[in-house]
């Protein structure tokens, strides 16, 4: 059940001040706030099981190791897959650069990445850069003028060149859901693999990834309020055997001799080389366990609700822009005529409203919306219809003055 | 000019950032040029400065970038404009001390001092100063 007043009572930040004013916080693609449950189980860990996994010849290693592998059951069952197609990452960006990286070998001279323009730099460089060691080509999903990818010659755009299929599922900045479905589905058909960003579609939807029957997906957990730290890269079995480890280490080899050679663990095992942030770790299945227990269809139907109500409120405003109207999740970009979007980010920080300024990281963006730099709010589900009348009102009454009074 | 009157400080910001001076490209090949970007800031400017026989003849740039860069840059410009290296060395130094919030002299800075308050803004002097930062990694270079 969807109870705001019991979600707001899990997020003590909530209660916190920000300029000397309520905090009101919209920058939920960029991270995500914490609820007590997370809180709770960090310092349970810190303060009574603070001892390094997978070493059993101790009580207290065996029971935080079992902790940790359970977590790996719990993030399988979100999104449908299998315990051993989980593997911990730090992040994100670790999980991408893994899958990237780990598939070079794969690559030839000529073949085509196939991605967009929208696509975040943590799943672009990585790309880059194996196009250029292997001399292979990055190409583009053609965009609708509104920003969505083009489905109507998608067979030819997932022509027989490409070699890998890599896009974000959830736009940090447009907030459109791509149809990865119809995408993998053609790509399969070709053999072709599908590499998903899951950054801002798994901490908002509900995602099954057998019904997606996606080949890679790699998310954060602090997106989805779990410490920071701790990502997933979900892989299907297959495609994990097949994925060279680009971290080699402690606790990813079986045996290794002087002589140089070695022989790594199967995975999620191989993968996984050093001690791991075991505390943010554990904390995200107590991250996913509340998440869940309110459901990701109401969570998503939420942040909709509260979009479409900003919206809604400011496309009449003659001073300001929204670049993505029609927008599938919660996630809004705008600016305001004359003031540059850090200034008035600014402005709404000494309001103490937190929104992001910038390019957010997808600095191909402009090719498609046409500026570099935007203001971006982001809603989550502690958010509430009265911090949205806030953002409103302070953005109809936004001036250049005001925003240069700040430093005078 | 009164540093007191609110009033006037914002009108030189206001008026530098609608209207920046010298925001144009130098595409003169004795122009020496700094790209800019700042962490804590989304600015993104290209300074340009010529300099003939120990003088600043011209310094001009472009980009994007807020209110603070903008209008702090194009004060700068007009600022330096025909003045040695040296001199300009002690404007920026007096401008550095003002940022800081520490004691300075408002006579060499002009317009410049509408930012006598940025220094409150801890998160914004990166802003104030990138302008003025090129502009000494110029000079620096220059000296060599």
């Amino acid at each position: 059940m969807f109870d705001l007043d019991n979600i707001r009572e899990n997020f003590p930040i909530l209660k916190t001040q920000m300029s000397g004013q309520p905090l009101i916080y919209f920058d939920n693609a960029a991270t995500t706030l914490k609820p007590l449950g997370v809180i709770r189980e960090v310092e349970r860990i810190l303060s009574t099981q603070s001892v390094n996994i997978h070493r059993g010849d101790y009580q207290l290693s065996y029971e935080i190791s079992n902790q940790y592998e359970e977590v790996r059951n719990t993030v399988a069952k979100f999104i449908n897959a299998k315990s051993d197609e989980i593997v911990f990452t730090s992040g994100a960006t670790e999980g991408l650069n893994f899958i990237a990286y780990g598939l070079e070998y794969l690559i030839e001279e000529g073949d085509v990445i196939l991605t967009t323009h929208t696509d975040h730099a943590s799943n672009l460089l990585p790309w880059f850069e194996v196009a250029k060691r292997k001399k292979a080509k990055i190409e583009y999903f053609k965009l609708t003028s509104e920003g969505r990818i083009d489905l109507t010659h998608l067979d030819k755009q997932i022509h027989s060149k490409v070699k890998v299929v890599t896009l974000v599922h959830v736009s940090n900045v447009l907030g459109y859901i791509n149809p990865v479905k119809e995408i993998i589905e053609l790509a399969h058909q070709k053999d072709i693999c599908v590499v998903l960003d899951g950054a801002q579609s798994v901490a908002h939807l509900s995602i099954d990834v057998k019904e997606l029957d996606v080949d890679f997906l790699a998310w954060s957990g602090h997106k989805m309020c779990s410490p920071t730290g701790i990502g997933v890269l979900y892989g299907k079995k297959a495609w994990l055997d097949k994925l060279r480890s680009i971290k080699l280490g402690g606790g990813a080899n079986a045996v290794f001799d002087e002589n140089g050679s070695y022989e790594l663990k199967s995975s999620p095992a191989r993968f996984e080389a050093g001690t791991p942030a075991i505390e943010s770790t554990i904390a995200l299945k107590a991250a996913i366990d509340f998440l869940s227990s309110i459901g990701m269809d109401q969570i998503h139907t939420y942040e909709m609700m509260l979009k479409d109500y900003f919206i809604s409120k400011i496309q009449h405003f003659s001073h300001l822009k929204v670049y993505n109207l029609t927008t599938d999740t919660g996630i809004v970009i705008f600016n305001i005529d004359g003031i540059f979007a850090q200034d008035a980010a600014a402005y709404l920080s000494s309001k103490g409203i937190a929104v992001r300024a910038g390019n957010h990281c997808a600095k191909l963006i402009h090719h498609v919306i046409g500026v570099t730099e935007t203001l971006r709010a982001s809603f989550y589900l502690y958010n509430t219809v009265s911090e949205v009348d806030v953002l409103v009102e302070t953005l109809k009454e936004i001036t250049l003055e005001k925003c240069v009074d700040l430093y005078i | 000019m009164d540093l007191k009157d609110p009033q006037l400080m914002r009108s030189i910001i206001m008026d530098h950032y609608q209207y920046p001076r010298n925001r144009r490209e130098c595409h003169d090949h004795n122009c020496k040029s700094v790209h800019m970007n700042s962490e804590s800031c989304i600015d993104d400017i290209m300074v340009f400065v010529k300099v003939d026989k120990g003088i600043i003849k011209d310094f001009c740039f472009t980009g994007q970038a807020c209110t603070i860069s903008t209008a702090s840059t194009s004060i700068l410009s007009e600022l330096v404009k025909d003045k040695t290296l040296a001199e300009a060395k002690v404007i920026v130094d007096e401008y550095r001390k003002m940022v800081n919030l520490e004691s300075f002299d408002s006579e060499s800075l002009q317009e410049a001092v509408a930012f006598s308050n940025i220094g409150k803004q801890a998160n914004r002097i990166k802003c104030a100063l990138i302008g003025w930062d090129a502009l000494s990694q110029i000079i620096a270079e220059s000296e060599e």
